[in-house]
């Protein structure tokens, strides 16, 4: 990389977010925000049972009601010819089974399978209208047993939610050698066995999700706007498998968006829906969901229920690992779903550590819930929470300290590039440094003394910690094709200088929150050596960038910034030409930095704007050699998954009378590699550490057994504030990552993988002198205060867990 | 929200004809729990009485031996006034901990009691300092008023129009939250007063009650110890996800040794 003209802009700067003047002064353009002449409103009816069949929908009175525009149900939809909402992952199983895909209708056909599946649509001129007509919807249901829990839907004889998915389940499969690992437990001095289930989250992103559809009838154009964090990859889906609209008459536009942390990935029915309407109705409709119906509606996290075994030698050196797990598919197969709890999880199970054989299997289950798919970390956060919990149970069964028995099996910096039991293969890392510089951060070694402390005023205190690592940046495209997945990972820049040298950046990656518009801008800046002020970039528009699969799994800046670079290189490339033939030398004199085209070993130069000026104004020009004009696109194919890790160290208070758990120090070292923005990045981790301690203290997503919803509002369903997030300490400790030209790893997801166990640690460790050895996330109130209670003998009926 | 008429009269008389003139109306205050209710489709009143433009239901003062408070004073205005700061601070305090910033700045003290929610804070130190709610029509006692989950003594179309709460020599408050809503999961208003000591609870149960046991043993040892072994009966308490029945009962136990303390 060149050394940056513009030190305080450039890379390594603190920059100040050039977005968020825009987003706090309530300028921002979120799907909602727009309105378009003569829009209708849709409003969705949906199912009140988890599982019943539908003997008849009569829509007569909706339709007569003042304002209805038209009322569909699935009838409609199959009469039109559209197809099921497609998944974008398909997984094989033990013996080449190909995991079960039954049809996702875009309204329910014949059959609800979860509360909130869609049943039928109004289109109305106010969506007060249309909700009225759904009301006068009659829908003549016939109950079917819930299958609320994994448990219910692998019972023997339980119902069929699909009738193409015998036992409810979508694939069993496994990865790693079971030979090597039943080889590796016969020698063991210790088998510590660990149970626990990974809570069900809802993503609550503070904007909810909302679409519009629009129709040109001249042109035939499609336009949806919606709450995206891939519009491109909503426009292949959308397009390809459900509207079947080819791409060139179907625009994908993702304006501001409001956070999504995974949710605003996948492609949703009423995308769909708005999409088709606007085209039968020649006039565009919108929908805006309700924070009630965001519950019922937008994929959830996380659910799996797993059982692990960790074989050590005599010196606490592990030797192997056996891990089992059941994911919740949920009702039906959200796009990444079948992916998040095998590659994007199981290949993960080494974790920091050198277990030399590992095997792992993972049962995919339907149930009659909400779909589940990836949510911020998507499968890291669950085998973290996995290992590092089984690693401090390990060293308590061990006798060890919880330190020592980690730095015991660490992989060492000079064993990279390390190849893994289970598929991957790391680049870098420097798991001893991230471990260190937390503990110092922490003052880990004056801990008992505060321990002390607190216990004179009554509380219980513990600390915590977790060394975790993660994948993103994902990913290498023939690698993941050959693992189930349906689309290349690749990622695309379009660069555009203009004539005066300011310079468009149109990237297939999307903001939502992660502030791209500053450190994107940063990167070029630093490479073209332009001013910060001078470069724009440009997401979330089909109609404008040539191609993206967006932003998720932390892929942005190592696999979106990438392609920048690469742009950026072909940009110097063709300048260097074009400064050649204005400074009468030769290409390979040229050089370029600080925004300069310079004869090497003189003073003898061209500004980057001049040159632009040149491409534009080819008055004296090498016409017969190079084309007029300075604008280049690159597509980047990541070359490995990227590798950030690190220490969390998360210190608690319990106070015994009531169960509550505050959080009162949590210090986190994470290696993201080379960091562009410090700000931004520690801002990203702060917002991961949080949501990390919500699925740790509070955050919980409860079915009945009818299957209804419990937690369906903000009244049931616990998100942190904060009062409740300590005011952290974050610092980063790099190693670059040595396949990218950047060196960057990624830091979206880093805060919420690798701090629930951390926390659960922290609590565990308060909570010693009970004789207490685990708690199940999350650790509430009730939940600890029945722990305590009961281990002071009083009888209590309320279990712990 | 279904349609509604929309009147918002300037005094007292003229809300009570409105009321009276249409049984389905409903009076409207700060809003904070009966405009969710009406976004939920939950509520379907013909015509929302605002009582935001009348004179009669604001204003804090003190009259004698008590603070007197007006139905539309809200939250945010019972934490920092003055006179209530200094005469019942433990009431201002309890105001602070209601919601959230937005909540109190809308919310009022007549809108809390009036819609007497299990887990709403008023209702307790209502009890334990033993108001009397004003309306429109009456004086009734607080040990009347409250009369179980969201329903009070109050006929319909009759409008609160204050609280008087006599002045105690000594009060303090203590709750657990709900870890979701932030309502009350449990908490205790405590009051040492002209009328005795009055122990008031609210979050545990179907509506907030006196717990007389703890009353008695402080009338007699005013400390945090006198109420440290009384087990509140777990049988007619609260059970949900968040809290089981014998959890609550613990919490009435801790929270009023707590408000003791608090209370000085
Ligand atoms: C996010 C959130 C958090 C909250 N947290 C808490 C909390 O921690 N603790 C707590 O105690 N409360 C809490 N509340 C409730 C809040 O305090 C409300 O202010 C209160 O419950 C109702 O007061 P209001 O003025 O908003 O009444 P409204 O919503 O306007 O009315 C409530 C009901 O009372 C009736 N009513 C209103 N005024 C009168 C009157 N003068 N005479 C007769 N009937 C009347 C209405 O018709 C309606 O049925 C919370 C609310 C929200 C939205």
């Amino acid at each position: 990389m060149n050394v940056t003209t513009h030190p305080s802009e450039g890379i390594g700067a603190s920059v100040r977010r050039r977005e968020d003047l825009r987003f706090l002064s309530g300028r921002g353009q979120y799907t909602d925000d727009l309105n378009r002449p003569g829009q209708l409103h849709a409003w969705i009816l949906r199912s009140p049972y988890a599982h019943a069949r539908i003997d008849g929908i009569d829509t007569a009175a909706a339709a007569a009601m003042p304002g209805v525009q038209a009322v569909y149900t699935a009838a409609d939809i199959e009469a039109a010819g559209l197809g099921g909402i497609p998944c974008g992952w398909q997984v094989t199983g033990k013996g080449g089974q190909v995991m079960a895909e039954p049809m996702h209708p875009v309204l329910a056909s014949g059959k609800v399978r979860h509360v909130g599946d869609p049943v039928a649509v109004v289109v109305a001129e106010t969506r007060n209208q249309a909700r009225d007509a759904a009301e006068a919807i009659a829908v003549s249901y016939t109950p079917l047993p819930a299958l609320s829990t994994m448990a219910a839907a692998l019972a023997p004889g339980a119902p069929l939610l699909h009738d193409d998915a015998p036992g409810n389940v979508c694939f069993d499969w496994e990865i790693g050698d079971a030979a090597a690992t039943d080889a590796a437990f016969a020698t063991a001095h210790k088998v510590v066995r660990f149970e626990t289930t990974n809570n069900r989250l809802v993503p609550n992103a503070m904007e909810p999700r909302a679409a519009i559809g629009d129709y040109d009838p001249h042109s035939g154009e499609h336009t949806l706007y919606t709450t995206s964090q891939n519009p491109h990859v909503i426009r292949l889906l959308m397009g390809a498998f459900v509207l079947k609209v080819p791409e060139h008459r179907l625009r994908v536009v993702a304006p501001d968006v409001g956070g999504g942390f995974g949710s605003k990935i996948y492609h949703y029915a009423e995308e769909a829906i708005v999409t088709w309407s606007a085209a039968q109705l020649k006039r565009p409709v919108k929908w805006t969901c309700e924070r009630s119906e965001a519950f019922l509606s937008d994929a959830h996290g996380r659910d799996h229920v797993t059982t692990a075994e960790l074989a050590l030698d005599r010196e606490g050196k592990f030797l192997g690992l056996r891990v089992s797990t059941l994911a919740n598919m949920g009702a039906y197969l959200s796009t990444f779903a079948p992916a998040v709890p095998t590659y994007l999880s199981a290949t993960l199970l080494a974790g920091v550590y050198t277990t030399p054989a590992i095997h792992g299997q993972v049962k995919a289950v339907f149930t009659s819930t909400v779909p589940v798919d990836a949510y911020r970390g998507a499968g890291r956060p669950e085998t973290t929470y996995l290992l590092e919990r089984l690693v401090d149970v390990a060293a308590r069964e061990m006798g060890m300290d919880r330190i020592e028995i980690r730095r015991k099996n660490f992989i060492r910096p000079d064993q990279f590039p390390y190849q893994t039991p289970v598929a991957l293969q790391y680049d870098s890392g420097d798991y001893e440094a991230t471990l260190r510089e937390a503990l110092r951060g922490a003052d880990y070694a004056g801990f008992e003394a505060r321990r002390a402390e607190a216990k004179a005023r009554g509380r219980l205190r513990g600390i915590g910690v977790s060394t975790y690592l993660e994948a993103c940046g994902i990913a290498p495209s023939k690698l993941v094709g050959q693992l189930g997945a349906r689309a290349g990972l690749y990622e695309v820049a379009n660069i555009r200088v203009h004539p005066t040298g300011s310079v468009s950046v149109f990237t297939g990656t999307h903001s939502h929150g992660q502030g791209h518009e500053t450190t994107f801008a940063q990167l070029v800046s630093e490479q073209l050596g332009v001013p910060l002020s001078q470069v724009e970039i440009v997401h979330g528009d089909t109609g404008k960038i040539p191609f993206g699969m967006g932003t998720y799994g932390s892929r942005s800046l190592a696999v979106g910034g990438s392609a920048m670079v690469k742009a950026m290189d072909k940009i110097i490339a063709k300048g260097r030409k074009i400064a050649a033939h204005l400074l009468e030398a030769s290409v390979e004199d040229i050089e370029f930095s600080n925004g300069q085209f310079r004869v090497a070993g003189t003073d003898r130069a061209k500004a980057f704007a001049e040159i632009s000026m040149a491409a534009y104004v080819p008055h004296n020009y090498p016409i017969e050699e190079i084309e007029p004009g300075l604008e280049e696109t690159a597509f980047y194919d990541p070359k490995n998954f990227t590798y950030p890790g690190g220490c969390h160290i998360c210190e608690v208070e319990i106070d015994p009378e009531t169960g509550e758990v505050a959080v009162v120090a949590f210090t986190a070292c994470d290696d993201v590699g080379r960091v562009i923005n410090p700000m931004i990045v520690e801002g990203q981790i702060q917002g991961g550490l949080a949501q990390g301690i919500g699925q740790a203290l509070i955050e919980n997503t409860v079915y009945d057994a009818e299957g209804q919803l419990l937690s369906a509002s903000f009244n049931d369903y616990a998100m942190p504030r904060a009062t409740q997030i300590p005011s952290f300490g974050v610092s980063t400790s790099t190693t670059l990552c040595t396949h990218n030209p950047l060196g960057v790893k990624g830091c979206g997801e880093v805060g919420a993988i690798g701090s629930p166990p951390a926390v659960i640690n922290a609590v565990v460790d308060a909570l010693r002198d009970y004789g207490v050895t685990h708690v199940e996330m999350p650790a509430t109130p009730l939940k600890i205060w029945s722990i305590i209670h009961a281990k002071d003998g009083a009888a209590l009926p309320a279990a712990a867990e | 929200m279904y349609d509604f008429a929309y009147h918002k009269p300037s005094s007292l008389a003229d809300a009570v004809k409105l009321l009276a003139e249409d049984p389905d109306a409903k009076p409207i205050s700060g809003g904070m729990t009966l405009l969710p209710a009406l976004k939920h489709r939950l509520n379907m009143p013909t015509a929302l009485i605002d009582l935001s433009g009348i004179a009669e239901l604001r204003g804090i003062k003190r009259e004698g031996d008590a603070i007197v408070i007006g139905a539309m004073v809200k939250h945010f205005e019972v934490a920092t006034d003055p006179q209530i700061m200094a005469a019942i601070p433990a009431l201002a305090r309890m105001a602070a901990t209601i919601g959230d910033t937005q909540v109190r700045n809308r919310g009022t003290i007549g809108g809390s009691l009036a819609n007497n929610d299990p887990a709403a804070d008023y209702p307790a130190a209502a009890l334990a300092l033993g108001a009397t709610l004003i309306t429109d029509r009456r004086q009734i006692p607080a040990d009347d008023f409250f009369v179980g989950m969201f329903t009070t003594a109050m006929e319909p179309g009759e409008l609160l129009i204050g609280v008087s709460f006599p002045i105690p020599e000594k009060a303090g408050y203590a709750k657990l939250r709900n870890p979701a809503s932030r309502y009350s999961m449990t908490g205790v208003f405590v009051a040492k007063g002209p009328k005795g000591v009055g122990v008031g609870v609210n979050g545990a149960a179907s509506c907030a009650f006196r717990q007389k046991e703890m009353e008695a043993a402080l009338a007699a040892n005013w400390s945090p110890e006198a109420v440290a072994n009384i087990r509140q009966p777990a049988n007619d308490l609260n059970s949900d996800i968040h809290g089981s029945a014998e959890y609550r009962a613990n919490l009435v136990t801790v929270m009023a040794k707590r408000a003791v303390a608090d209370a000085g």
